[in-house]
C-alpha cells in the first residue's frame, strides 16, 4: 500500500499561540495577508458555560480533492503519497480551485505585497515571481517529504523531514506521519483517540484529523 | 447570551472575492448567448432570416469567454485550460466553445437548418456546462446543488427567448415567440422557487439566504411577473414592442440574477467545530458552525 501522509491535531493541547502560523510564513515566505496555515479562534456555548477552542487549519490534502477535479489545467495534482500539489508553471490563476476548496485554503496574489510597502532585504531575497497570479496553498512542506525519500528519514519523526508547523508546535498538539503505516506514531494516536475531520460530509476525505478526546491528552 | 461569534475573521462563511464581475460576465453573457442559440433553433422552422440573431448569440458567448480571459491571473497561459476535460467542467466548456462557434458559423454561412438545430442544442449543452462549473465548486454552498444547475439552464432559456423577443422589433414575425418566452419565464420561476427551497431545506450560509431574500421580491415581480404579462400581451395582441419589453425584462432579470449568484450570494463554506475538545477532567461540549443557517431537513 502506498503512503498517505496526514496530520493529527490535538485540539486539547492547542493553545492558539500561532507559532505554527509564523513558522509556515517563515518557511514559505508567503506575502502579508496570505496564511497557508492559521489558527482559528472559536467561542462556543452560552454564558456561563462558554468555551474557547483553537483550531489550526490549512490545506487538508484531501484524498478526493475537489480542487484537483475542477482544475482545468492539470496544475493541481495528487501525488502517490497523498500530497496535493500545484504546478506554478501550469496554473493560469482562474480561481476555480479557490471556489472548489471548502477549507478556504487557497489564495491568489496578483501583485507583489510587502510588509512595509517597499521590500525589505529578506523579502527581496525570497520573492518568487512564479507565485504571482497563480493559486498557492500549504504543501505539507513537500520539499522536506521529498528529502525523506532521498535520505531514508521518517516524516513526523525526524524534524528535518517534518513540516515546519509541526516542528514548531510548542504544545505538541500537531503530529504528522503515514496513516497507511499501522506502526506509525500518527496511526497509533488516531486509533487511541476520538477525532473528527472537517466537513467530512462533503466527501473530500481530508487528511487532517482533529483529536477531541481519548488517549492521553 | 449566545456567544458563537468568532474572535478572528474567516471562521464564518465570507463572500468570495476571487470571481468578480468579469467572472460573472462569463455566466451572464455566455448563458444568454447560449440560450439565444437554442431560441434561434426553435425559430428556424418558421424560415425567418435569423443569422444576425445567431451571430449575436455567438458574440455573447465569445464576449463572456473574453471577460474570463481578462480575469485570470496568467492570461498568456490561457490555452492550458484545455488540459483536463476528464474531470473539469471549465475545461469541457473550453472544448465546447469552438464547436459551438464552428456550428454557429456554419449556420450563418450556409443558412442550413441542420446547423441552426445543432448550434441550438450545443447552446443548451454550453449552458449546462456552466451550471456544472458552479456545481463542482463545493466550497460555495449556494452553487453545489443540482437545483442550481437546473436554474442556470432555465435562466439561459428565458434569456434566450427574451433576446429573441427583443428581435421582434426588427422582425415582427418573431412576436408570437412571446408565448415561448412566457413558458421559459414560468420554467425559470419554478426553478428559482425549487432552488430557494433546496437552500432552506439543506442549509446554507446566512449571508447567502439574506442576499437572496433581498433579491427575491424584485426578481419575482419584475423579472417574472411583469415580464410574463408583457410577453403574453405582446404575443396575443401582435405588438412587437410589448413582447420586446417583456423580453428585455426577462433578460435583464437573468443577468442580474447571475451577477447576484456569482458575486453577492457566493459565500464560502466557513468552518465548523463538531465537538469542543475535552480538556483536563472536563468533558467535550457541543460544537458550533458560525454564520450558518441549518436546513429544515438537517
Amino acid at each position: 500500500m502506498s503512503k498517505r501522509y496526514a496530520m493529527a491535531i490535538d485540539l486539547r493541547r492547542c493553545v492558539g499561540c500561532q507559532t505554527c502560523t509564523a513558522a509556515c510564513k517563515s518557511a514559505n515566505a508567503t506575502p502579508p495577508g496570505v496564511q497557508w496555515r492559521r489558527v482559528l479562534d472559536l467561542e462556543t456555548g452560552e454564558f456561563p458555560d462558554v468555551r474557547r477552542t483553537f483550531m489550526p487549519v490549512a490545506c487538508m490534502h484531501c484524498a478526493n480533492p475537489p480542487c484537483m477535479h475542477v482544475c482545468p489545467t492539470t496544475a493541481t495534482k495528487q501525488r502517490e503519497d497523498g500530497l496535493v500539489t500545484i504546478d506554478y508553471d501550469i496554473c493560469i490563476g482562474c480561481a476555480n480551485c479557490v471556489m472548489a476548496c471548502p477549507y478556504d485554503a487557497r489564495s491568489i496574489e496578483r501583485k507583489p505585497r510587502y510588509s512595509y510597502g517597499t521590500p525589505m532585504k529578506s523579502e527581496e531575497a525570497r520573492f518568487d515571481e512564479g507565485k504571482l497570479g497563480v493559486a498557492t496553498k500549504c504543501t505539507f512542506c513537500k520539499e522536506r517529504i521529498d528529502e525523506a525519500e532521498r535520505t531514508g528519514k521518517v516524516p513526523g519523526v525526524d524534524p528535518e523531514v517534518t513540516p515546519a508547523c509541526v516542528n514548531s508546535c510548542i504544545s505538541g498538539a500537531m503530529h504528522f506521519g503515514d496513516v497507511n503505516d499501522e506502526t506509525s506514531h500518527i496511526s497509533q494516536l488516531l486509533s487511541d483517540t476520538e477525532h473528527f475531520r472537517m466537513h467530512e460530509e462533503l466527501g473530500t476525505d481530508p487528511s487532517v484529523f482533529y483529536i477531541w478526546d481519548g488517549g492521553e491528552a | 447570551m449566545k456567544s458563537e461569534r468568532p474572535i478572528l475573521d474567516r471562521v464564518p462563511p465570507r463572500q468570495q472575492g476571487d470571481w468578480d464581475i468579469r467572472g460573472a460576465l462569463n455566466f451572464m453573457l455566455g448563458g444568454a448567448g447560449a440560450g439565444l442559440l437554442a431560441a434561434v433553433a426553435c425559430a428556424t422552422p418558421l424560415g425567418l432570416d435569423l443569422p444576425i440573431m445567431e451571430l449575436l448569440g455567438l458574440a455573447l458567448v465569445g464576449a463572456g469567454l473574453f471577460c474570463v480571459w481578462l480575469k485570470i491571473g496568467r492570461p498568456w497561459r490561457a490555452l492550458h485550460v484545455f488540459r483536463r476535460p476528464s474531470t473539469s467542467w471549465m475545461s469541457r466548456e473550453a472544448w465546447l466553445a469552438p464547436v459551438v462557434f464552428a456550428c454557429g458559423a456554419a449556420a450563418i454561412l450556409t443558412q442550413a437548418a441542420l446547423f441552426f438545430y445543432v448550434a441550438g442544442l450545443l447552446g443548451l449543452v454550453y449552458a449546462y456546462a456552466q451550471g456544472r462549473i458552479l456545481k463542482a465548486n463545493i466550497g460555495i454552498p449556494a452553487w453545489r446543488r443540482w437545483s442550481c444547475v437546473v436554474l442556470i439552464v432555465a435562466t439561459a432559456l428565458a434569456e434566450g427567448f427574451g433576446l429573441l423577443s427583443i428581435g421582434a422589433v426588427l422582425w415582427p414575425a418573431l412576436t408570437p415567440f412571446g408565448y415561448a418566452l412566457a413558458v421559459a419565464i414560468a420554467l425559470r420561476y419554478a426553478a428559482w422557487r425549487a432552488y430557494r427551497a433546496d437552500l432552506r431545506e439543506t442549509g446554507a450560509p446566512s449571508g447567502t439566504l439574506q442576499v437572496f431574500d433581498a433579491f427575491a421580491f424584485n426578481f419575482g415581480l419584475i423579472g417574472h411577473g411583469a415580464a410574463l404579462v408583457l410577453a403574453v400581451a405582446g404575443a396575443y395582441a401582435s405588438q412587437p414592442l410589448v413582447a420586446a419589453a417583456g423580453g428585455f425584462l426577462a433578460s435583464l432579470a437573468g443577468a442580474l440574477f447571475k451577477y447576484t449568484l456569482v458575486c453577492r450570494a457566493a459565500f464560502t463554506q466557513g468552518f465548523s467545530l463538531p465537538r469542543t475538545p475535552a480538556r483536563g477532567k472536563g468533558k467535550s461540549g457541543v460544537g458550533a458552525q458560525p454564520g450558518w443557517q441549518a436546513g429544515r431537513g438537517s
